[in-house]
């Protein structure tokens, strides 16, 4: 299980009794003592590599749930670097490193045939800007463009990033998808116009007992679509590592050669799955925060309706 | 007492695999629905058969994350009945 969840220390292998493991840094911040940082090595016993309450340095400890806390009951803000903010800096840099070589090949050749970072990455921009901003989007589709591009790509590296071995599940985590969601939430309310903001307050066409009805449905209804966003990105990838894991972790407790060789065929067969499932992961929930946008920015003629 | 609480303990692991197994039939009855229909228009006209598999493969993915979402909430039950008891 630990190896689905975050985590203070990056563990790779563990080859009998000697565990090839990357201590991470925790940076505690607290009002008291201020910005304190450490490695995580110095919390966790240096044979076995657990973490404890025993194992307490300089007035923290990690305990066997991997939370941090303070041994005098303080309060403190906690910006560690752990395993998944490790993924996502990678995932960013790999991300910025391709676009601005693209970048760079379009400033030194202008509007050529594109070759190299440029050529990869160009057919995802095309399509993004035509099949998921222009079609749901409508007129006003240029400001958007860029969000949504570094949603996909974001979204889509960091999946399949996550399915190697020996690599941390960074879209798996609650907290990522749930920035994104909020991202997706302050975009599309505040380029919010006028149809939309009327919609949601006072739903035109509908007589006044009704709208105390509705009012507070359509109110729930602007969380409840990120909060859709969130959970869906976060269970369709973190269950899918989770049914990897069990299939492995098969082989492990019926030692027996026949079980291995099914059960490495049906995780190579889970893995391909798994590929597929990460880009149209991706691709949803950059067509459904395109739709939602579509829904905040979209310009209706109503008078001729009612 | 010990009986009583084994036995409530039981019976939630009861309800969390007889819930998997149902969700199983959930998902299996929505894709294969959306399958069929789909074989059933590309026969119909094969020309569009491309589209068509486009969004039969985006609706499978949305039908099959509802399916996950119950299947992670029977995890969870089994998982903290079997760190009770």
């Amino acid at each position: 299980m630990h190896h689905v969840k975050d985590s203070h220390e990056w563990h790779f292998a563990t080859f009998g009794h000697t565990h090839v493991t990357l201590p991470l840094p925790v940076i505690v911040y607290s009002g008291d003592r201020g910005l304190e940082v450490f490695m995580s090595s110095n919390f966790q016993n240096h044979e076995t590599h657990e973490f404890g309450k025993e194992y307490a340095h300089e007035g923290y400890y990690i305990d066997e749930h991997d939370h941090l806390g303070r041994v005098d009951e303080g309060s403190f803000v906690e910006l560690s670097i752990t395993k998944n903010v490790v993924m996502m800096f990678i995932v960013m840099f790999i991300l910025a490193w391709i676009a601005l070589s693209a970048a760079g090949h379009y400033k030194k050749n202008g509007a050529v045939a594109p070759k190299g970072a440029a050529a990869l990455i160009e057919p995802i921009v095309i399509f993004v800007r035509d099949e998921i901003a222009k079609n749901s989007i409508g007129p006003k589709y240029k400001k958007f463009v860029p969000y949504l591009i570094t949603l996909f790509l974001f979204i889509w590296f960091g999946n399949l990033l996550g399915l190697l071995p020996g690599a941390a599940n960074l879209t798996g985590n609650i907290a990522v998808t749930c920035t994104l969601a909020v991202l997706t939430f302050i975009i599309t309310n505040v380029n919010g116009n006028k149809d939309y903001w009327k919609h949601v307050f006072a739903t035109p066409g509908v007589p006044i007992p009704m709208l105390l009805i509705i009012v507070p449905v359509e109110i729930i209804g602007l969380f409840t679509k990120p909060f859709a966003l969130m959970v869906r990105l976060f269970v369709a990838i973190t269950a899918g590592h989770i049914v990897i894991l069990g299939f492995i972790a098969l082989a492990f407790i019926f030692e027996s050669y026949t079980i291995g060789v099914v059960s490495t065929l049906m995780v190579t067969f889970i893995n391909i799955i798994e590929l597929l499932v990460a880009t149209i992961q991706a691709y949803v929930f950059t067509l459904f925060t395109a739709m939602y946008i579509g829904g905040a920015v979209a310009e209706h003629a109503h008078d001729d309706h009612h | 007492m010990l009986m009583s609480i084994l036995l409530t303990a039981g019976y939630a692991l009861m309800g969390a695999g007889i819930g998997a197994g149902i969700v199983a039939i959930g998902a299996g009855l929505g894709i294969g629905r959306i399958g069929g229909q789909a074989m059933e228009s590309i026969a119909r006209q094969p020309e569009a058969a491309g589209k068509i598999q486009g969004a039969m493969l985006i609706i499978a993915a949305l039908i099959e994350v509802v399916s996950l979402f119950a299947a992670v909430i029977c995890l969870l039950i089994a998982l903290n009945i079997a760190g009770i008891s």
